[in-house]
Formats: structure tokens, C-alpha cells, sequence
């Protein structure tokens, strides 16, 4: 679980990579984001988070209310300090971010990420701690916010730039660019009722991202466009990069991996670790594979009367290229033709990366009580920590006789390839100058 | 370039007010555009998807302007109201009644349809009640058509009293503006407010000459004299009906504290907007 991760911190400088560092200069007036000892706390039950809120406004208001709670700047809050029924959302986060440099936030849902990005874009005050953002802010924590569904592309064009704060000149100069980056020429004119979710994301990254900001947060607003429009959009991140300061949330950790300087993780408001974004990705993913067992879903056919898988807590550590055996025992009432067997590799980020396919194999599942093995010669996968879908369906095709989603773990370990979970053999390179 | 610095801490607001009120002010220039581009995107929204389009918004005063006609033709209503026709008397009222009630509604409602916009986007949120406010304006501007229409149609006598007419509808208006904005911190959060306004506007338009002259005695007079919206609807009539303003006094003290509540409501709404959006969620 979590809790076996010991946090860490170290001095941020010493953890970017050379190349930011060639990038951006670190000159102290560059600090354009400067987040110390932030906490915000929220209240899970409705009714009363609307009382607090009440209480809150009053506090605000009352003059002679030296603070709403900088009583607990400098120290980092404690329980003492949360109301009945609340939680810290956010608690005691610091970070420091100079140009150049793009943080990205890992955690999972609920661990504070978008509540802290609220924050940072003033949308919501911090309980403790403070502050600072220099330069023009540019949030995407929703796209598309404020698209009004009736009127058109063009006409909710201006208006969403009204809102983050481009002038109508500026979008003059610019609706060109900003249709052809989304991509939507021929709905431009049309309602935005009739976008389908994907368009709305592509006009609201374009707006968004035409007002050359010094800061720029980013929620994991990509994951709806379709593949292209995302490398589109990486690229636009890219080329801006190095002018403005990211912070960056996305569940996509190759694109993370490649262009964040430095990543947090985070869990239950906490920072649980900040530093290298390889680290930061390796923490979460061994958090998420140590509890993620609890997926775990199995679907048997009514004649199957149990059904084990042996062997698999905890996760089966493989070496790349090595085999790995799959047990299961089970008792069935009658004999079981199959038509479709196989075991399915699943990644973190939910890809189906591999499939050993034993449909050829596997005639049928027998009646009785017995005991059944699985092996996969070859298990080529990159290093990291798979979940195993087991599917076995009848031979018509339609009837399911065992389906277990994430009913094992593997731990492949030994080859650490870049971004992806199989490598090819590769072959020569070669190369002919045509014009020197 | 010099870049622009924010800082946000749980510090109050209130420790320092000269800055929050060039804040507020800042915003409310920058949000001037803003706000316009909201209330042509509410105004344009709210018509696209009809057969009739703007006739929706002549009718329902149309409506009840029939209402008052039809009352009156019959003599259902006799209610002496001396050198102006009753007809006229009582549409010119609820006129002047429903700009109030707008003007009340505007904040807690247009704040209420803008939440997904604000637990999102950092912008100058005023933008979002001056919209509110010029949608007001709006619809008032749409009655005015028919309120002239009525009032030549009565021939109601005009005097020189018309010219101090903006007035009394800017004290209606700020009225109504300065209960609105102190509802709505309240009202974002609880949905009791909205639900409430209209069934007390009902109520309260009985005990404030609306639809019948301002008596001097009984309870309808006590309720005439200490109802803080009586002197301006009176006074907003008046001045329609070219008669004499007979509650000037009450009419400048209450617009007076009305715009000091104005301006306090503003701040106050600044102040509490973080607070609000962290209870909103999404």
C-alpha cells in the first residue's frame, strides 16, 4: 500500500536535468510560481460543507478577523485544525517553478491533484500557507467551460477568450490559427451542440493555448482528443515550453516522463514524493500495483462451480524474456467446449500491451475437479507491472465461461525500454547521403 | 515586460482595503467586455431556439397588460386613482415592480448558471453580475415599449416630472441590486433563496402599492410609510405620470443606502467568491 513509500524530498535544483537547465536560466526573478506550505481543507457531507462555507463567508467579512486560519502558516496543519467531517484536500504542498520548467502532478483520483490547480489559479483560497504566480496565467482545468451550446464555434470563439482574459484584437489577429489548429473549419459556423466531445476539446486547447501564457495549467484535458490531435497538442506544449512554466497533469506517462523537468506524487492531499519524473512514475506505479488487486472481477459460467488462480499474490516477479505459468483449478458440472482462450497483458495507463492467445490449445474445459497451467513462452514485455485478463468463452463464441479482469499481477522486471512495452528486434541502420 | 504578480493566501481581504478596491475596480473595467459578450451570448441563447425568436419577449407584459384591460373594460377592478386610468395605473406599477424583482433575482440566479464556468476559469467574476445586470436592463427597455404604448393609449398626462424618471428607476434598480447581491452569497450556496424570492416578491407586491394608490391610514398606510420599496415605486410613478412627488424624502435616503449596501455587496461578493467556488465542486 501507500504507506510502505517513504516520502521524500530533496533540493529541487538538484533534480533538473541538465537539459532545462540549458533551457531556462535560473536567475530568481524567473520564479514564477511559488507555492509554500499550501493546505486546503474540504468536507465530504454536503449539508455541512455548505455550513462551513456559510461560517467561512462570515469569517471573510468580519473586520476584525485578523486571519481565516494563517495561524498554521509556517508550521504544517494538523488534525486539530479540521472541523467534524473535513479533510485536507491539499496538505502542507510547497514548490518553486522558474521558467522552463514543467512539473507534472501523478496521483490518483482524488489525491488533490485538480483541487491544488484550483488553487494555483486562485479559484479557490488556500486554508494555510501562500501563494505566488507571476506572469499570465493560462488554465485548462476544463475545457470548453463556458462554451455556450447554442451559440456557434466562431461566436463562442470570442466569448471563452473574453473569459481567460484575450483582448478581441488579439483573437482577431488570431481566429485563423486558432480554427485551423482545431482543426474545424467546416462546423465553425455550425452550433457547438453539434460538436462532438473531441471537437469542443480541440477548440478549447486552441483558445487556450493562443494567449502565450507565462504560467500554464494543464488538467488532464487531452485525454479526450483522438491520437493525432494529442501529438498535435504535445507539440504545442513543446514549442511553448521553454518560454512559461507548466504544471502538467495527465495519466499519460510516457508524454509525462518526456517532457515534465520534475514530477510530485501525490496521494490524500499529501506530497508523497518530488523530484525526477522517472522516479515519481515508478512510486506511483508500484502504489497502484500493490493495491489495485482490489479490480479484481470474475465472471464464471453457471456450470463452473469454483474457480482459483493459483499462485499469483503476491505478483509473480518475471524476467523479460522468461516464461511465466498460469494455475487455476476448477470444478465444473459438465464438460466445457472452448472456442476463445486467451490471457490479455494490461498496463497502468489500461492498454492492452500483449496477448498470449491459447484458443488453439485449450480444448475444453473438462468435467470434474481439476487443475490447469497456462505457459507463455516468451513474456517480452518492458519493465513495470501488468495486470493478467483471463478470458476463456464457449465454442459458439458468445457464452462466457471464465472472464477474470486483473485477476493476477506480473512484475516484469530486467529490461527497461522507453515508452512502450514491447521492443522489436531491430536490423541495420543505414544511411546514404544523396546531397552532401 | 514587467510581469503582474498575484499572491493568494488565507490571508483576509479586509486588512487591506485600499487595494481591494482597486482591485474591484480593475476587474470591473476589465470585465466590462466581458460582460457584454455574456449578456449578447445570453440574450442571442435564449431566443435561437424558438419559432417567434424576440416576441417572446414582448409577451408576457402583453399578457398581462390584456389582463389589466380586460379587468378594467368590465369593471371588475374600481379602484379611484385619480387623473390616471386604472388600467394604466396598475401595468404601470407592475412594470415598475417586476425591473425591482428582476433587479433582486439577477445576482443569485446568473450566479447559479455561471457555476461551471466559475469552479473552473479565473476571471473577473463581476462580468458575470454586470451581465446579470444588463439583462435587467434589457427586459425592462422590452416593457418600456409597451409602457409607452399603454400610456398613450390612456393618455396619461406627462410632466416635466418624466425628466427626473432615470433617476427613479436607477433607485429602483440599485434597490433591488443591493437585496440581490446580499442574498447571494447565501443563495449560491443554498438553493432556499431562489426558491424564496419569488413566492415573497408575490407577497410582498400586495403590501406595496403596486396595483392600488399608497393610502395615509390603517395598515395599508403604516405598510405605505415603512415598506423601504413603497417610496420608490410611488416616486418611480410619479414621475411617469407627470403628478407630484409626495415621497421625495424617503425615496433619496433609501436610494442612498441603497447604493452604499451596492457597493458593500460588491466587496463583500469578492470576498466571499473563493469560498463559494470551494463549495461548488465540479
Amino acid at each position: 500500500m501507500l504507506t510502505t513509500l517513504t516520502p521524500v524530498e530533496k533540493p529541487l535544483n538538484a533534480n533538473r536535468s541538465a537539459g532545462s537547465a540549458a533551457l531556462a536560466p535560473t536567475r530568481s526573478e524567473d520564479v514564477l510560481v511559488d507555492v509554500q506550505h499550501v493546505s486546503k481543507k474540504f468536507c465530504r457531507d454536503l449539508k455541512r460543507s455548505l455550513w462551513y462555507g456559510i461560517k467561512d463567508v462570515l469569517n471573510e467579512l468580519n473586520p476584525w478577523q485578523k486571519s481565516t486560519g494563517s495561524r498554521f502558516t509556517s508550521a504544517s496543519p494538523n488534525e486539530q485544525d479540521l472541523r467534524p467531517g473535513e479533510f485536507w484536500a491539499v496538505h502542507d504542498v510547497s514548490f518553486q517553478l522558474r521558467r522552463g520548467e514543467c512539473l507534472g502532478l501523478i496521483g490518483h483520483n482524488g489525491a488533490g491533484k485538480t483541487t491544488l490547480l484550483k488553487i494555483l489559479n486562485g479559484l479557490i483560497k488556500p486554508d494555510s500557507g501562500s501563494i505566488t504566480m507571476r506572469g499570465r496565467v493560462g488554465a485548462l482545468i476544463a475545457l470548453g467551460a463556458g462554451f455556450n451550446p447554442i451559440l456557434t464555434g466562431r461566436e463562442n470563439i470570442y466569448i471563452n477568450a473574453a473569459i481567460l482574459g484575450i483582448s478581441k484584437k488579439e483573437i482577431d489577429a488570431q481566429i485563423d490559427s486558432i480554427i485551423d489548429f482545431a482543426d474545424i473549419r467546416e462546423f465553425i459556423d455550425s452550433p457547438v451542440q453539434s460538436y462532438s466531445s473531441g471537437m469542443q476539446v480541440r477548440l478549447g486547447f486552441a483558445i487556450a493555448t493562443a494567449m502565450k501564457p507565462d504560467v500554464l495549467i494543464l488538467d488532464e484535458v487531452l485525454a479526450v482528443g483522438d491520437a493525432a490531435f494529442r501529438a498535435k497538442c504535445f507539440k504545442r506544449i513543446g514549442s511553448i515550453a521553454r518560454d512559461c512554466a507548466i504544471i502538467f497533469v495527465s495519466h499519460d506517462q510516457s508524454q509525462m516522463a518526456r517532457i515534465c523537468t520534475q514530477a510530485m506524487l501525490m496521494s490524500s492531499g499529501r506530497c508523497l514524493y518530488h523530484g525526477t519524473t522517472a522516479e515519481a512514475i515508478d512510486q506511483y506505479n508500484a502504489a497502484q500495483a500493490a493495491k489495485s488487486g482490489t479490480a479484481y472481477t470474475l465472471q464464471t459460467h453457471e456450470a463452473i462451480q469454483s474457480f482459483a488462480l493459483l499462485d499469483c499474490t503476491p505478483p509473480q516477479t518475471v524476467q523479460a524474456g522468461s516464461s511465466l505459468t498460469l494455475k487455476l483449478k476448477l470444478k465444473s458440472q459438465k464438460r466445457l467446449p472452448v472456442g476463445i482462450a486467451f490471457i490479455n497483458f494490461v498496463d497502468l495507463a489500461a492498454t492492452t500491451v500483449g496477448q498470449a492467445d491459447f484458443s488453439a490449445r485449450l480444448e475444453a474445459i473438462p468435467a470434474g475437479e481439476s487443475e490447469l497451467s497456462l505457459t507463455i513462452e516468451r513474456v517480452d514485455l518492458a519493465q513495470g507491472i501488468y495486470s493478467l485478463n483471463l478470458a476463456i468463452f464457449a465454442s459458439n463464441r458468445q457464452e462466457t465461461l471464465v472472464h477474470g479482469v486483473s485477476c493476477a499481477q506480473v512484475n516484469v522486471a530486467g529490461a527497461p525500454y522507453m515508452w512502450c512495452a514491447y521492443k522489436m528486434p531491430l536490423g541495420a541502420v543505414d544511411i546514404q547521403i544523396i546531397q552532401a | 515586460m514587467e510581469l503582474c504578480e498575484r499572491t493568494y493566501s488565507p490571508e483576509p481581504l479586509l486588512g487591506s482595503p485600499l487595494k481591494l478596491i482597486k482591485a474591484l475596480g480593475t476587474d470591473l473595467l476589465a470585465g466590462r467586455e466581458l460582460a457584454w459578450r455574456l449578456f449578447m451570448r445570453d440574450l442571442s441563447a435564449q431566443y435561437r431556439q424558438t419559432y417567434f425568436g424576440y416576441v417572446w419577449a414582448f409577451l408576457p407584459p402583453l399578457v398581462a397588460s390584456l389582463t389589466f384591460i380586460f379587468l378594467n373594460s368590465q369593471g371588475i377592478v374600481a379602484i379611484d386613482t385619480g387623473a390616471v386610468p386604472y388600467a394604466a395605473f396598475a401595468m404601470m406599477g407592475t412594470l415598475l415592480w417586476q425591473v425591482f424583482v428582476d433587479a433582486v433575482t439577477a445576482p443569485v440566479q446568473t450566479l447559479s448558471a455561471a457555476k461551471p464556468m466559475l469552479s473552473k476559469i479565473n476571471f473577473p467574476r463581476e462580468a458575470i453580475l454586470l451581465a446579470g445586470f444588463y439583462m435587467v436592463l434589457f427586459n425592462f427597455a422590452v416593457r418600456m415599449v409597451l409602457l409607452v404604448g399603454v400610456m398613450l393609449w390612456w393618455h396619461v398626462p406627462v410632466g416635466l416630472g418624466l425628466a427626473f424618471f432615470p433617476v427613479a428607476l436607477a433607485g429602483l434598480l440599485l434597490s433591488g441590486t443591493a437585496i440581490g447581491l446580499a442574498l447571494a452569497p447565501i443563495g449560491t450556496l443554498y438553493g432556499d433563496i431562489s426558491k424564496s424570492i419569488p413566492i415573497f416578491a408575490q407577497f410582498l407586491m400586495l403590501l406595496t402599492p403596486v396595483v392600488y394608490p399608497a393610502r395615509t391610514e390603517g395598515l395599508a398606510g403604516l405598510l405605505a410609510t415603512w415598506n423601504p420599496i413603497s417610496p420608490l415605486i410611488v416616486t418611480a410613478r410619479e414621475t411617469l405620470s407627470g403628478q407630484d412627488l409626495t415621497l421625495l424624502l424617503p425615496f433619496s435616503i433609501i436610494t442612498l443606502v441603497s447604493l452604499l449596501v451596492t457597493f458593500a455587496g460588491l466587496i463583500a461578493f469578492r470576498l466571499a467568491m473563493p469560498h463559494l467556488i470551494a463549495r461548488m465542486g465540479g
